[in-house]
């Protein structure tokens, strides 16, 4: 399915023997035991799990939007020869929406409902790109807007979030994190809260970005089927310990562990 | 095991040190209340030739300047007060609540005339909406204590309606209906003991409010009248005598303040901790 | 502009509602105003002649409409006490209640919107907690009780002003603003401490949500997230809490004047209270009803420039 696509060799993310544990309430809590993998240039890395998995814990803590007060963490992060999980505040800041993007399961409240869609947009280039003047921010927005799917971005532009449905809003928050041509996108489950058509839309979208801009892209989902269509390989996690790890063909048609033979059994047939 | 139970009452209380903090205040005011109706130490009316003497072991708090131990009148001003506002909450709340679910929970043109008269009213601030009633009806400790109740009849409209409106779509309510469970029992059975914890919290609120109007509109000297005197028209007496026997005005105003910071303490204890900036 | 236009139509319907309910009031228990003014001791062609004079054979109604007409010239009648026109016992009287108020809400804003803001910043820490502790006592202390204690603080103690030593802005606007300042400073206290807390809760709340988790995620510091996207959110619900304190401030106004000597509508509304006068009573609480309605109406304007949700329907 993706063997015309290239994947370059090049790492562009590495996770060393990530530990994430929570101490908020007293009792101390494994969400991510033991994670190493690696993220190559211009990939789209599926991180398939149920909930509680550890796998959105995982993409927090890449994109650096973990708790850090209530929170231990062991390995590293290592993206840029920096170490995200260890750096300093203002170091990740110089990543976070420039290099590395992310976007949510909820659409509908992840845009903040007072300011125009523009404005949010272009956020990432009025806090990384001062250089850009007003009129050239707005067309970088409304390019990366366009490109995200959205008919009329001049319009668009303009309006704000409870003028859009669930997909359009997801298209915004899509072009707002690709407005920087960030290196990585970070997707968490992004299609959760959408019905079918739409989800099969972004998909689509997503697939694009990843063919023209080479941007990696690091997929969140408890989605087999969904994984399989889009990404280049696959890593199975439950209860905070990746299980299974591999190319997407291998992972679907030749599972070695229990677990992720259930979750492809689980999978309708139909769709085969 | 009666201890064990109030460890795990205490346990689920979100900041217990501030709720028991403020529990001990009104369990201070409280006392000084209790007290005050079976022993004094002195007949707070009773006048007597010791004039505006400051702090003593025979007048704890001193004397104003009619000679009349000032402990004693804090007593007894602060029973009034303390009264008041219990009363106003029993005015405000019940009638309230009453109409405020009713018209919610019916809608309709009823509803529509009373939401625009508790708009006006709701932005009234209490102490005037209280002068009003009291320069129509006179000023009395009783009728204070009335103007007050139905100056906060609106807030407890507007919080019993707007909950009563939110749980009338609410399934269970709509399955009672639909069950032909008679409409006064739907209000007062399935939905009310459902939203006890928002109008609790307003009840507390209100109190305060209440001692914070009770006190204000006494100091104006709206209310009790002399020489049986509530804890505000004390302190506007005291004034004039704040220097010579400071006691006279810190005396009932510390009162005044306890009463309402021992229950907004308590009502912050209740309170969920917030989360923080990340 | 629809929005606008119904909500004015509302605030009209709630202005002839409120009026209306007092005039009534008014009517039922104040009695005959012509017995108020000639006395009871009059003879009946005299009252029958002032009631035609003044309108009172005239139907219920009617006897309203005359009177809200009247009222909205600026014509509120004639007090039955000092026998001249309310407007002109009042006119000198009502800017400077109003002048105190709105200081003393300048000064709310100016002291709860920064503390609000620094508390939610700093949430959790040991100076949040102890700014939130004083706020709660601060909240539990009465205008007046607070205006004695600065009063005697600043005033005997400090030396920073005289206690009575009361300016009229005819006199000297500066020196009139200077006097106001601790009395304003009295009301201002418990409801900055009320604006700070609601403001904090508020912006806390806004962090948690998802909006602003996307925030941080675009390499936004604290700051930028705080001011470019939480503020903004998190004032909607503090806007409703400053629309009604105009009205508090007024009633804090009456209370706090006595406290510092100030001539402003305080004493003679509780002088005709006590007489009795009910048309300056009537005038007064009509004159801040009117205020608080029409601020009650910027508030839901001001509600519709914020926020875009609120849909034109």
């Amino acid at each position: 399915m993706h063997g015309d696509s290239v994947i370059a060799d090049a790492p562009i993310l590495q996770i060393r023997n990530l530990r994430l544990e929570f101490h908020d309430h007293g009792h101390p809590e494994v969400a991510v035991e033991d994670l190493s993998l690696t993220l190559h240039r211009g990939e789209i890395l599926g991180v398939v799990g149920e909930s509680g998995s550890g796998k959105s814990m995982t993409a927090l803590a890449i994109a650096g939007l973990l708790n850090r007060h209530a929170l231990d963490c062991g390995g590293e992060i290592l993206f840029d020869g920096v170490d995200l999980l260890h750096c300093g505040r203002s170091t990740l800041r110089h990543y976070q929406g420039d290099e590395i993007s992310m976007i949510f399961q909820e659409p509908m409240t992840s845009l903040d409902p007072l300011q125009r869609i523009g404005m949010q947009v272009e956020e990432a280039l009025r806090i990384h790109h001062k250089e850009l003047s007003a009129a050239e921010r707005k067309e970088a927005a409304i390019r990366a807007m366009g490109a995200a799917g959205l008919a009329e971005p001049e319009q668009v532009y303009g309006m704000y979030p409870h003028e859009l449905s669930g997909g359009m809003r997801q298209r915004v928050m899509i072009a707002a994190a690709t407005v920087s041509r960030p290196q990585i996108l970070i997707a968490d489950e992004p299609t959760t809260a959408l019905d079918v058509t739409t989800q099969a839309q972004i998909i689509a979208l997503l697939r694009q970005i990843n063919a023209e801009d080479g941007t990696a892209i690091v997929f969140i989902s408890h989605d087999l089927s969904l994984v399989r269509q889009l990404c280049h390989r696959v890593i199975v996690m439950r209860r905070g310990v990746a299980v299974e790890m591999g190319t997407s063909d291998e992972v679907f048609l030749n599972p070695r562990h229990a677990y992720t033979q259930s979750l492809v059994d689980a999978i309708p047939k139909v769709v085969l | 095991m009666a201890t064990t139970r109030t460890r795990s009452l205490l346990a689920r209380i979100p900041n217990p040190r501030l709720f028991c903090a403020g529990a001990l205040i009104m369990l201070a005011v409280i006392t000084l209340i209790v007290i005050g109706m079976v022993w004094m130490p002195y007949e707070p009316t009773a006048m007597s030739p010791d004039r505006l003497q400051g702090v003593s072991a025979a007048h704890l708090l001193g004397t104003d300047k009619m000679g009349r131990d000032i402990l004693s009148r804090v007593m007894y001003g602060s029973r009034i007060t303390f009264l008041v506002a219990l009363g106003t909450m029993a005015i405000g709340a019940g009638f309230g609540i009453l109409v405020g679910a009713v018209t919610g929970y019916y809608g309709g043109i009823v509803d529509e005339v009373v939401m625009r008269v508790t708009d006006g009213l709701f932005a009234f601030p209490t102490v005037l909406l209280a002068l009003v009633i009291v320069s129509l009806f006179g000023s009395s400790t009783l009728n204070v204590m009335w103007a007050l109740g139905i100056a906060f009849v609106p807030s407890f409209i507007r919080v019993a309606r707007s909950e009563v409106i939110r749980c009338k779509h609410l399934d269970y309510v709509k399955n009672a209906r639909l069950m032909g469970v008679r409409d006064a029992r739907v209000i007062f059975v399935h939905i009310l003991p459902n939203v006890s914890g928002v109008i609790m919290s307003n009840v507390m609120i209100g109190f305060n409010n209440a001692v914070l109007s009770e006190a204000g509109l006494s100091y104006l000297g709206i209310g009790s009248q002399p020489p049986y005197a509530s804890l505000g028209q004390m302190i506007s007496e005291a004034q004039e005598i704040f220097f010579t026997v400071p006691s006279a005005v810190l005396g009932p105003g510390m009162v005044i303040v306890l009463m309402v910071l021992g229950f907004s303490l308590m009502g912050e204890g209740l309170r969920a901790a917030e989360g923080r900036m990340a | 502009m629809r929005y606008v236009l119904k909500k004015t139509a509302t605030t009209l319907a709630t202005l002839l509602v409120v009026s209306l309910l007092l005039f009534v009031a008014f009517q039922l228990i104040s009695g005959d105003p012509a017995t108020h003014i000639l006395g009871t001791g009059a003879t009946p062609e005299r009252l029958a002649a002032l009631r035609a004079e003044l309108g009172l054979d005239q139907p219920l109604p009617a006897r309203y409409l005359m009177w809200l007409t009247a009222f909205a010239r600026g014509d509120a009648g004639v007090s039955y006490v000092y026998h001249q026109s309310v407007s002109s016992l009042l006119s000198a009287k009502v800017p400077v209640t109003f002048a105190l108020a709105a200081m003393s809400f300048v000064l709310m804003c100016a002291i709860g919107l920064p503390m609000g803001i620094a508390c939610a910043k700093h949430a959790g820490s040991p100076i949040d907690r102890a700014v939130m502790v004083a706020n709660q006592i601060i909240m539990a202390i009465p205008p007046f009780f607070a205006g004695i204690l600065i009063s005697w603080a600043f005033g005997m103690g400090l030396h920073l002003f005289t206690p009575g030593g009361y300016v009229s802005y005819e006199t000297s606007v500066p020196r009139f603003l200077g006097y106001l300042v601790f009395p304003a400073v009295a009301i201002a206290l418990p409801r900055a401490a009320q604006l700070a807390k609601l403001l904090r809760g508020s912006l806390l709340e806004e962090a948690g949500k998802n909006y602003a988790r996307t925030a941080y995620s675009r390499g936004n510091n604290t700051n930028g997230v705080l001011y470019g996207h939480l503020l903004k959110n998190a004032f909607l619900p503090a806007l409703t809490f400053l629309g009604m304190s105009l009205g508090t401030m007024l009633a804090g106004s009456l209370v706090v004047e006595r406290v510092f000597n100030i001539p402003g509508i305080s004493s003679i509304l509780l002088a005709s209270i006590g007489n009795r006068d009910y048309p300056v009573v009537l005038a007064t609480v009509m004159l801040i009803a009117v205020f608080i309605i029409f601020v009650n109406l910027l508030v839901d304007i001001l509600y519709k420039v914020l926020d875009p949700r609120i849909d034109e329907e």
